[in-house]
């Protein structure tokens, strides 16, 4: 008789394909807005035609009245409305008031979206004017417009502190302050904002939505539908983007659900670009005054920190990004005073919702920007100045922030030796002055973030559901979501990993609250780590079980056998003993055949924050650093990114082409914030909703890309591994702007980098 | 509503026949009366490439095509691309290659890609780059999808 031995084999860190790209480029995915349901009509929104004004009197009668209307409704219609957003300080639908461009005021069901579309022109709006807000400055001035019940239009305040910075500063040996803005930007997830909702006869209602966090938000619509959650349920077809921009409830989803309610018919709600530019998320924009100090030896002293956030007309994640913006402030670097004060002010201006990176773009902006400032008051170059100042494994910071795996230093290093950054900073410093309009420049900028969870919610946990057949087929029901940056494929992996069967015995559910198990969603780069314990927790179940079983069959220890490519082997030698699926089916034809018991629920240890904001907020913390040389002509301002050298502290890989993928798409993300990206706003009204006017970074403009992953194996992370999804877009900005500085002497202060802006401040620099 | 104009063209070999409102873009008859959802909506504008299709062997943006223009010539769409062989490596290359994401972009990138490497069958990293230019995606930061195409590119046998 043959023996079949079979080696140990690992998938981690191999480059595994993402599972449904095959049928994403053939045209199979069908999105959101490719679905129909029997029956469904098309609903259109109403968008205020003023800034600020009240509203006098809507008349709808003739839009209801064209053929093919079926609804047509404004706020009086819907008695039910709740108010929605982070502080609920909006009704899906406005009432007597208008306090932005995008504001909602009446909404149409019709046959096609043509019609609906034609409805809306025919519903007329009295308005009477307002006075404007749009400058976050003015907003507490005492003559500034109220827009909400809020003393001085202060939507929020966030107020941290450790040490005394006056203490601090009077240690310092060199005190800098500059002021930092930030500007608006959007998600532009390629697949613009839509949603299905449908009621059954029984009341129930189903949700085809693109929400990242889909136990939140059914709760949330139980709430503001004022009906069981357990009616509700919310399926997530395939998604084309997301980064954040679905983490919170938008007046959209309420009002077509509204609509189907009153129709008695699924109705479809999908927005035109153009709408998706004026009506969907954007990155809060604000200004960070910031004011470090520093020892001649190089200690970092303290930083006191003034940010102000344009809250926009209502309140969406984008005005907690302070809380993770402070994390950046507190603890990238060691420094012993730290006071960072906050507010979110209301204007008329849009608001804005959470997008990658939360904040750290901005406070990774500023801090970064310090070093470099600093560094040279020091006549200490820049890398050294970092690595004296970087955390370290195994520190707490003065915050709370438990740094049990933490690669910083060798970002650092890595970042800058791969990149020749020293000797290139000087050649450039050097060249400044030189003749030619072509300068080149060297930045380098660094990050911290949240890479295990983040305990804001009460838990912060994932569950998963295995169901073993007697195939040795393999389903795992997940609450993580796929959104297209790959946790379906790494969360079979890791599955198959423990159980020793080929990634195509494994499916993956992971999009219906009516089957999978809870999570908190896609949010803080959480799903690798947290939904991924989760699924290991419960892959490590069933094979305990499965080996339990197998030791009786084999008279074999359950630690001496192991499971390898979809047999039962003897540990030792790799000796297949038995198929998988025979033990499996014989489980099945037993009476201890419980093989949907598999449920894990992984809650990371992680601590919620005392209302100061201290406590150690994730599981575990990643870290990068970013080398950008740039390429900058000083007689019409445009800035190339030539090459990007990024260390990525990921703890450790698990499929490598989905870090990659993850890695780059963020630095080219984060490319665009900095160089091409800018919503513009004139008195309230979007200048550029088009992607004419709004430049993304198109395929011929990216960098060179060396990308290193540090792997620190992070004692609590799946198989080692921390979260990454946000890290890569973090840096960018920071970066560039010391690369401009490098290149030409001038320290640019104010994104983002556009030919005009970056002419016009080199100018101004000059004269 | 709108006028009806009927046109005949092929679409992905197949000849078709249909009454179509003179307003109505090319996209929207695909995917609104011809059910055929594999192009995209991406900006309606003719900005970012979701919606490329093959008209006579050319890459157009059909949200900004007329549906009465398909009148005559041969249309092809990712269906019409995905049945076909030829383009079976580039389809594998872009998952091998980890070139899909969210995959929304991805049917108008393969569409588009197919074209650049029949017009230049041995296309250099540059020359797909501009290729794709006119393409947008927001989730790869294009590299690997870039180098999926440059990997066909390569491997296609050089005919001397
Ligand atoms: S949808 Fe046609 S180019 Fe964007
Ligand atoms: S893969 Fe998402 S837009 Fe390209």
């Amino acid at each position: 008789m043959t023996v079949t031995t079979i080696p140990k084999q690992s998938l981690i860190g191999q480059r595994i394909t993402k599972r449904d790209a095959p049928e994403k480029t053939i045209g199979q995915t069908r999105y959101i807005q490719d679905m129909t349901l029997p029956g469904q009509l098309h609903a259109k929104i109403l968008r205020s035609s003023r800034l600020h004004a009240k509203i006098i009197s809507i008349d709808t009668a003739k839009a209801a009245a064209l053929p093919g209307v079926h609804c047509v409704i404004t706020a009086a219609d819907v008695p039910e409305q709740r108010p929605i957003g982070v502080k609920k300080d909006q009704l899906p639908l406005k009432t007597d008031r208008v306090r932005s461009y995008r504001d909602e005021i009446a909404a149409v069901a019709a046959d096609s979206p043509e019609i609906a579309a034609a409805a809306l022109r025919l519903i007329e709006v009295v308005y009477e004017d307002l006075p404007p807000l749009t400058d976050p400055k003015l907003s507490k001035l005492p003559d500034a417009p109220r827009l909400h019940d809020a003393p001085d239009n202060v939507a929020l305040t966030f107020a941290y502190k450790h040490g005394d910075v006056a203490e601090g500063e009077a240690e310092s040996d060199f005190v800098i302050e500059d002021e930092f803005s930030l500007h608006f930007v959007t998600h532009c997830c390629m697949g613009v904002s839509g949603v299905i909702a449908e009621f059954e006869p029984s009341g129930n209602l189903t949700l085809y939505s693109n929400t990242q966090v889909p136990f939140l938000h059914k709760r949330d619509f139980a709430e503001l539908l004022n009906i069981d959650p357990g009616r509700i349920r919310i399926i997530q077809p395939p998604i084309g983007g997301g980064f954040g921009s679905k983490l919170d409830i938008y007046p959209f989803e309420p009002i077509c659900i509204y609509l189907a309610r009153r129709t008695g018919r699924p109705v479809k709600l999908v927005f035109s670009r153009e709408e998706e530019f004026i009506a969907s998320p954007t990155r809060q924009p604000l200004t960070v005054t910031l004011r470090s100090g520093v020892k001649k030896d190089g200690a970092l002293t303290f930083r006191t920190v003034r940010t102000l956030l344009d809250n926009g007309a209502y309140t969406s994640w984008g005005a907690t990004t302070p809380f993770v913006m402070m994390q950046t402030f507190s603890s990238l670097y060691r420094v012993a005073h730290c006071d960072y004060y906050t507010e979110a002010v209301y204007t008329n201006n849009p608001y804005s919702g959470s997008f990658r990176g939360y904040g750290n773009l901005q406070a990774t902006f500023a801090v970064e920007q310090h070093m470099d400032r600093l560094a040279e008051l020091l006549g200490m170059d820049g890398l050294e100045f970092r690595l004296k100042n970087a955390q370290d494994r195994g520190e707490v910071t003065l915050q709370g922030l438990h740094f049990k795996s933490c690669g910083l230093k060798e970002c650092l290093s890595v970042a800058a030796e791969r990149s020749d950054y020293r000797q290139k900073r000087e050649r450039h410093q050097a060249q400044q002055a030189a003749p030619g309009t072509i300068k080149r420049g060297v930045g380098m900028a660094s990050m911290l973030h949240v890479g295990g969870g983040a305990k804001i919610y009460p838990s912060d946990g994932c569950g998963s559901i295995l169901k073993l057949d007697d195939f040795a087929h393999v389903t795992l029901m997940t609450g993580a979501s796929e959104i297209g940056q790959g946790s379906e494929t790494v969360l079979a992996q890791l599955v198959c990993e423990e159980l020793g069967i080929p990634l195509d015995a494994v499916t993956v559910i992971n999009n219906d609250t009516d089957i999978t198990p809870w999570d908190v969603g896609v949010h803080a780069s959480r799903t690798t780590f947290v939904a991924g314990n989760s699924a290991i927790g419960a892959a490590r179940k069933a094979r305990d079980k499965i080996l339990a079983a197998a030791a009786k069959v084999t008279n074999l220890h359950a630690d001496q056998l192991d499971l390898r490519a979809g047999y039962i082997v003897r540990a030792e030698d790799g000796e297949a003993l038995m198929p998988l699926a025979k033990m499996l089916r014989s489980l099945h034809f037993s009476d201890m055949a419980e093989l949907v018991i598999t449920s894990h629920y992984y809650e990371p240890p992680s601590k919620h924050q005392d209302k100061d904001y201290k406590g150690d907020v994730s599981a575990a913390y990643a870290w990068a650093t970013h080398v950008v040389e740039i390429e900058l002509d000083t007689a019409t301002g445009i800035v190339r990114l030539d090459k990007v050298t990024a260390a990525h502290d990921v703890g450790r890989v698990i499929n490598q082409l989905g870090i990659e993928g993850q890695i780059e798409g963020g630095i080219v993300m984060g490319q665009g914030y900095a160089i091409t990206e800018h919503l513009m706003f004139e008195d309230g009204l979007c200048l550029n909703p088009n992607f004419r006017d709004y430049k993304l970074v198109t395929a011929p403009e990216i960098p060179e890309m060396d990308i290193t992953f540090i792997e620190t194996m992070d004692g609590e992370g799946p198989q080692g591994a921390k979260g990454v999804g946000e890290a890569p877009a973090i840096c960018m900005a920071a970066a560039v702007a010391n690369a401009i500085e490098n290149a030409t002497g001038v320290r640019l202060t104010s994104l983002p980098f556009t030919p005009e802006r970056v002419y016009r401040a080199l100018t101004e620099a000059r004269r | 509503m709108s006028l009806l104009r009927e046109i005949r063209f092929t679409l992905n070999g197949v000849e078709r026949r249909l009454s179509v409102p003179i307003t109505m873009t090319a996209l929207a008859m695909l995917r609104d009366v011809l059910n055929m959802t594999g192009t995209k909506y991406g900006c309606g504008e003719g900005e970012c490439g979701a919606c490329t299709i093959l008209v006579d062997g050319q890459t157009v943006n059909s949200c900004i095509m007329f549906a009465v223009d398909c009148d005559g010539r041969e249309v092809k769409t990712i269906e019409g691309v995905a049945a076909d062989e030829q383009w079976r490596p580039l389809r594998e290359a872009l998952v091998e290659h980890g070139g899909v994401q969210c995959g929304f972009c991805t049917p108008g990138m393969v569409v588009q890609a197919s074209h650049v490497l029949s017009k230049n069958p041995h296309a250099d990293h540059h020359a797909i780059k501009r290729g794709l230019e006119g393409n947008l995606c927001r989730c790869t930061g294009y590299k690997k999808i870039i180098d999926a195409v440059a990997a066909v590119a390569g491997e296609q046998e050089v005919v001397p």
